[in-house]
């Protein structure tokens, strides 16, 4: 959602907003003197650059005020805003891009070298001082079902670490190959182990790691594909604005230094986390147990600090708008209470974000690496760490990277037996020394080749790397795994950021964004914790200082040294057994060889090869799989995995339900209902309703017993022959008012209103600059320099639109303003012969004799004691009154009526009967048998074109060579000379009574089509090629397979001499 | 048979809304206060700001017309609301529509001044109470903190689905004031009891 900086209210949302195109196109002076060239030049021709652009926009939701604003077509980017009639400003500087990682921030060296101090030394996913595991928590214990086994867990599970304390680990089979799979992680990047919750709501495809345990959990694994509930879900969703100074995405180590340094500065603080509780990787890796709850706490009691936990921030979009989903209930399963929303969007606007979002390890591709019990090392470690749950017992662990030592050595303490470190580089170095010293075995320059087990692992596979002989085996049921890390830099990327491929971390890490974001903690590429938290505590400040308020010092806490680390190795593809599968996205079971085949086939880019593949298209979106398929393809292809770069990053970063995005903008309130002061009565009175607009109008009002043709005919029977009445109050009404009122409306119309009597109304036809027609409706002379314009019910807003567009952008100089009185104003129409004698009954000081209150007059006078304006207007062709009134007095009025009426039958009618009645007589609907493409004189209305204004909108293209064709769609009637046959609209027209070989000729298509009472018979109104020439002539209808005869006849079938009019 | 017409009370557009208004203020012990302030005068200004009517009519009115974009000036019973360089709106209590219109007609003078009777156009409905500002924020897109939109501010703007006028009201206590079209009232007093859910 872009903020448009409106010249008067300053930055509103851009749903506020309305496109007029571009800026700077005059109204010529006088078209009349221009070749049909140059107005088609005119009309039709805008220029469509790339970069700086001057445009119209109007605040439509707002002040209603029209500017210019210079937009990058680019990036859409405002780049500034200005009034009408203001000078484009001459030149526009472009926002600098604020960097992802300031170099005010501590750099990380480019080799990384011995601390200077031991507190400086490198932790973070590569710490692991053997931290004693927390014991398996037993609070309070959780019951749940999972493939209809009944199992314990504990307060703090996932449904993930429940299952693995329980000794289950194959959670799933794969999409396309239908084989085991187990859980594979410890977070949102979860590939295998996605489920399907059964009860308490059934909901499809959640990952077992971030579903939160609650009492009653009913869950079963999934063959890669979910099912949707079948009921409607009960729980209720909401969504909120939110805004703040600061963002902050991720409570790790970086984020919460970042917040520390931020709260209670008086600056607006927002803290989201997806997790239950704050502190990010920490939990998982044992570190600095006592900080993050500190930090808590702290932040927690912090004024205009904001935490906001279970909360998935997952989407990035213009100017710093993001979204985000909380799930407040989910986790309290059935005992979630009914009333409190079970997920709510923040739909959050911040004057700066930091995205401290951190890193999830990548795997590599290497024979059977799909087996349940091949786990992402350092998940596993979140399990011992944050669960006290061992995924195993015997392990075995393959890594790049020293990372993986941190988890090996957390896993020995806790008990699992490590049977070998297999790392790829040739010299691991201290992190080796430290895992040899605590008894474990290392293979530097080994890797896995192969693995066996159906159900769990049983066995692995290790050769030295390159090599598939010289193997040696392991027996054991988990194979840790490393191939280094990703940042996240989903969101950043959403933001327009730029990733870089850094060459030393062999990984994609943000590098430049145009918003005012900053990248901190591994997030940004810093692995080593204290260079975490101070880059998390300068963004922190960076961001309080740029908002104007004073940081605070923040006191980080001290991390102990750890080994000297060794730089990792850049591995994705694995040699190993001959034929086995080496799998690259374990969801979609994509493997090497189909990459292989992808690269074969042709594909260059990795936006093709995912496509040609699905490889990182399932929903997880590849978070595991993707730089890893980019580093397959680029072996493949023989080129720098840095010049094929990653897929594109795409909203949302975990998966959304349509439940949480719609919101409470479900059932009936999805959309505005507009009812008018009279809609009750009309619900009393049995009415069907139709949509017009967002407006309910009544459409008819069936008797007992009666179908809509029925009702239909004797409503119009009763309009005909003795008196009804509707409600008319949705037509658009507008008041133009001032000194150039007259001036003004004759050049909207395409008739002339300025020799309108005070007193008088007439019938106006309103087109667009390219002559087709746009609105119609009356305008009532109310005073010297006093208007009320009527609309049609559904452009309403339209026309006052399009009326303060030309006001404000090109006649400046008109003293006139234009107010919408839709509402103010409600309406009945009162129609019939016998309309005359009832509205005398009610109003004792109107003459209503024909001669004293003559068609196309209107009178104030007191109708049932109402002040009310009456106007004779008809819109059937029968004598017909339409009295206006307060709605705040409108029931009464129509009571009245009802009332008075009834000793003639008084009948309510709805649209479907209006429509009848104006066809009868060939009134155009616009919009209905208009299109966009018919100018008033193929309607008939050459009439309403007036040949003395020197120009108004619409004129000059009057005399374009396409307006004055003789074979222009006109409106005429049809007669099916079968008079019961009924046409449906939009039937096409032909002229042969045997269709020929296709293309078929068209010459037309039914606009309206309907039965006519006072006709006796159907009949419709139709545009048809030359038409006014072929009155009389028999054309063909296909309806189904037969082709029906119907007879062209003028568009007023019904009293052709106007004889009803007068009563 | 007009007899009956001249007894009758004018209706409201959320005449029938009342009872669930007080319902959900009454259950929500205060939290969220709701209710329709009907009938209440309203009058489209338009004139030139700088011209000299712009200070007669203020004169007149005992105000002056906020120049301010989005800001409200009180006097008395009598508020005035920036709506546009040119327009504003004044509210007033309920039947003073023709006194307030010829006011302003006769200080302006020969100045070209546009005066619309708007009263019934739109309602108004009173929102206050402690969890007001969450209440409209489940719809409303604008920075309603008091730093952003402190008393005295109004803005056009959209809540729910539909366009309002919001108006937060001088005193804090006061809450706000939520102009809606007639024709969308009952949909927005649907959407804001549905939105209180939580606070009721």
């Amino acid at each position: 959602m872009l903020l448009i900086p409106c010249p008067w209210c300053g930055p509103r949302d851009e749903a506020e907003f309305h496109y007029g195109g571009q800026a700077h196109v005059p109204y010529p002076e006088n078209p009349s003197t221009l070749t049909d060239e140059e107005w088609a030049r005119y009309l039709f021709f805008r220029a469509n650059p790339k970069g700086p652009f001057a445009e119209r926009w109007s605040h439509t939701a707002g002040c209603r005020r029209w500017f210019n604003a210079v937009r990058d077509t680019s990036t859409n980017e405002i780049m500034a805003v200005y009034r009408t009639g203001e000078e484009r400003p001459g030149t526009v500087e472009r926002r600098e891009d604020f960097s992802a990682v300031p170099v005010t921030s501590q750099p990380r060296p480019a080799h990384p070298a011995r601390p200077a101090f031991e507190d400086e030394a490198p932790s973070g996913p590569f710490g692991g001082a053997g931290a004693e595991p927390p014991a398996r928590r037993r609070t309070r214990p959780l019951t749940f079902t999972f493939d209809g086994t009944q199992y314990q867990g504990a307060e703090g599970d996932t449904l993930a670490s429940a299952l693995l304390a329980n000794g289950v680990i194959a959670a799933a089979t794969s999409i396309k190959l239908g084989r085991p799979r187990g859980i594979f992680s410890a977070g949102p990047e979860e590939p295998n182990a996605v489920v399907q919750i059964e009860a308490p709501f059934p909901e499809p495809m959640l990952p077992a790691t971030t579903v939160e345990l609650y009492d009653g959990l009913v869950a079963t694994s999934l063959p890669g594909q979910g099912r949707l509930a079948t009921e409607p879900d009960p729980a209720r969703y909401d969504a909120v604005h939110t805004h703040c100074d600061l963002l902050i995405v991720g409570a790790g180590p970086a984020g919460l230094a970042a917040a520390t340094a931020a709260a209670r500065t008086g600056a607006r603080v927002v803290l989201a986390d997806d997790h239950p509780e704050l502190g990010g990787s920490l939990p998982g890796t044992g570190e600095l147990p006592d900080w993050a709850a500190e930090m808590t706490a702290h932040l927690e009691a912090a004024p205009d600090v904001r935490v906001l936990r279970r909360t998935t921030v997952f989407g990035y979009y213009d100017d710093n708008h993001l979204l985000a989903v909380e799930r407040r209930t989910n986790h309290l399963g059935a005992a979630a209470p009914q009333h409190v929303s079970r997920e709510r969007v923040h739909r959050i606007r911040a004057r700066r974000v930091i995205l401290a979002t951190g890193a999830h390890e990548r795997s590599l591709a290497f024979a059977d690496n799909d087996r349940p019990g091949v786990m992402l090392a350092a998940s596993a470690r979140t399990y011992v760490n944050r669960h006290g749950v061992l995924p195993g017992r015997h392990a075995v662990v393959f890594t790049t990277n020293d990372s993986a030592y941190a988890a090996a050595l957390d896993l020995h303490t806790a008990g699992v037996e490590i049977a070998a470190i297999v790392d790829t580089r040739p010299a691991p170095g201290e992190w080796a020394d430290r895992a040899r010293a605590a008894g474990i075995e290392v293979l530097p320059g080994h890797a896995v080749t192969g693995t066996e087990g159906v159900q769990r692992l049983t066995a692995v596979a290790v050769a030295p790397y390159g090599q598939t002989t010289g193997r040696r085996e392991f027996a054991t049921d988990l194979l840790l795994v490393s191939g280094g890390w990703n940042p996240v830099a989903h969101l950043f990327s959403q933001a327009g950021g730029k990733l870089r491929y850094d060459e030393e971390l062999g990984t994609f890490v943000p590098d430049t964004c145009r918003q005012a974001v900053e990248v901190a903690g591994s997030a940004a590429g810093v692995f080593d914790l204290p260079g975490v938290l101070a880059q998390g505590a300068a963004a922190g400040a960076r961001a309080m200082a740029a908002e104007g308020y004073s940081p605070h010092a923040v006191r980080l806490p001290q991390v102990p040294a750890g080994p000297r680390p060794t730089p990792p190795m850049h591995v994705f593809g694995v040699p190993g057994r001959e034929g086995a599968p080496r799998f690259v996205d374990l969801q979609r079971d994509v493997t090497v060889d189909d990459l292989a085949r992808a690269t074969g086939a042709g594909m260059r880019s990795v936006e093709h090869t995912k496509r040609y593949t699905t490889a990182g298209t399932a929903n997880d979106q590849g978070k595991t799989s993707g730089v890893l398929a980019s580093g397959i393809v680029a072996e493949l292809l023989g080129v720098d995995i840095s010049a094929l770069g990653t897929t594109t990053f795409r909203p949302p970063y975990t998966p959304v339900s349509f439940a949480a995005l719609a919101g409470r903008d479900r059932g009936a309130l999805s959309d505005p209902v507009r009812t008018t002061a009279l809609h009750e009565w009309h619900v009393g009175h049995g009415a069907l309703f139709e949509n017009v607009g967002q407006w309910k109008r009544p459409w008819y009002y069936p008797r007992d017993g009666e179908d809509m043709e029925t009702a239909v005919l004797r409503e119009c029977a009763a309009a005909r022959e003795g008196v009804a009445f509707m409600d008319a109050s949705t037509l658009g009404k507008i008041d133009v008012q001032g000194p150039d009122a007259a001036v003004f409306l004759d050049r909207l119309y395409t008739n002339m209103m300025s020799t309108l009597k005070v007193g008088m109304i007439r019938y106006g036809v309103m087109c667009r600059l390219d002559g087709m027609v746009f609105d119609d409706g009356t305008v009532i002379r109310l005073d010297q320099d006093r208007f009320l314009v009527t609309t049609t019910t559904g452009n309403a807003a339209a026309v006052l639109d399009w009326m303060e567009e030309w006001l404000q952008t090109e006649w400046p100089e008109l003293k006139v303003h234009c107010t919408s009185v839709t509402e103010q104003w409600a309406t009945v129409a009162l129609v019939g012969p016998k309309s005359r004698e009832v509205l005398g009954s009610l109003a004792p000081q109107l003459a209503v004799a024909n001669d004293d209150f003559p068609f196309m007059a209107w009178r104030e006078t007191t109708v049932a004691g109402i002040e009310a304006r009456v106007c004779r207007i008809s819109f059937s062709g029968e004598l017909a009154y339409e009295i206006n009134v307060s709605p705040w007095e409108a029931r009464t009025l129509w009571e009245a009526l009802y009332e008075a009426g009834a000793p003639y039958g008084i009948t309510p009618y709805g649209t479907e009967t209006m429509h009848v009645l104006r066809a009868e007589k060939g009134y155009p609907i616009i919009g209905q048998d208009t299109d966009g493409t018919v100018t008033p004189q193929d309607l008939g209305m050459s009439w309403a074109v007036s040949k003395k204004k020197p120009d108004f909108i619409g004129k000059r293209s009057f005399a374009r060579a396409d307006t004055v064709r003789p074979d222009r769609k006109h409106l005429v009637g049809l007669l099916p000379e079968d008079p019961g046959t009924f046409l449906p609209e939009g039937t096409h027209l032909v002229a042969e009574s045997e269709l020929p070989a296709p293309p078929v000729p068209m010459l037309g298509h039914v606009t309206s089509s309907y039965r006519s009472a006072a006709l006796g018979r159907t009949f419709a109104l139709a545009l048809i090629k030359g038409g006014r020439e072929r009155i009389g002539e028999r054309l063909y209808a296909p309806v189904g397979d037969r082709l029906v005869p119907v007879t062209v006849a003028s568009p007023v079938l019904y009293d052709p001499e106007g004889a009803r009019r007068d009563g | 048979m007009a007899d009956t017409a001249l007894t009758a009370r004018p209706r409201s557009p959320l005449a029938h809304a009342a009872g669930w208004l007080a319902d959900a203020t009454r259950s929500s012990r205060g939290a969220v206060r709701l209710a329709e302030l009907p009938f209440l005068t309203q009058l489209d200004v338009r004139l030139d700001a700088k011209g000299p009517a712009a200070d007669a009519v203020g004169l007149a009115l005992g105000l002056q017309l906020p120049l301010e974009p989005n800001t409200v000036v009180r006097a008395g019973d009598l508020t005035a609301l920036w709506l546009g360089p040119d327009e504003w709106l004044l509210v007033g209590p309920p039947g003073s529509e023709r006194d307030l219109e010829s006011s302003v007609r006769e200080a302006a003078g020969d100045e070209p001044v546009s005066v619309t009777d708007v009263s019934a156009q739109r309602t108004t409905l009173l929102v206050a109470g402690e969890r007001a500002r969450d209440l409209l924020a489940h719809g409303c897109s604008l920075d309603l903190h008091p730093r952003a939109f402190a008393p005295g501010r109004c803005a056009q703007t959209t809540l729910g689905r539909t366009q309002v006028v919001l108006v937060s009201r001088d005193e804090p206590r006061a809450g706000f004031w939520v102009l809606v079209r007639s024709s969308f009232a009952g949909y927005l007093t649907d959407w804001l009891l549905d939105a209180a859910t939580e606070y009721v």
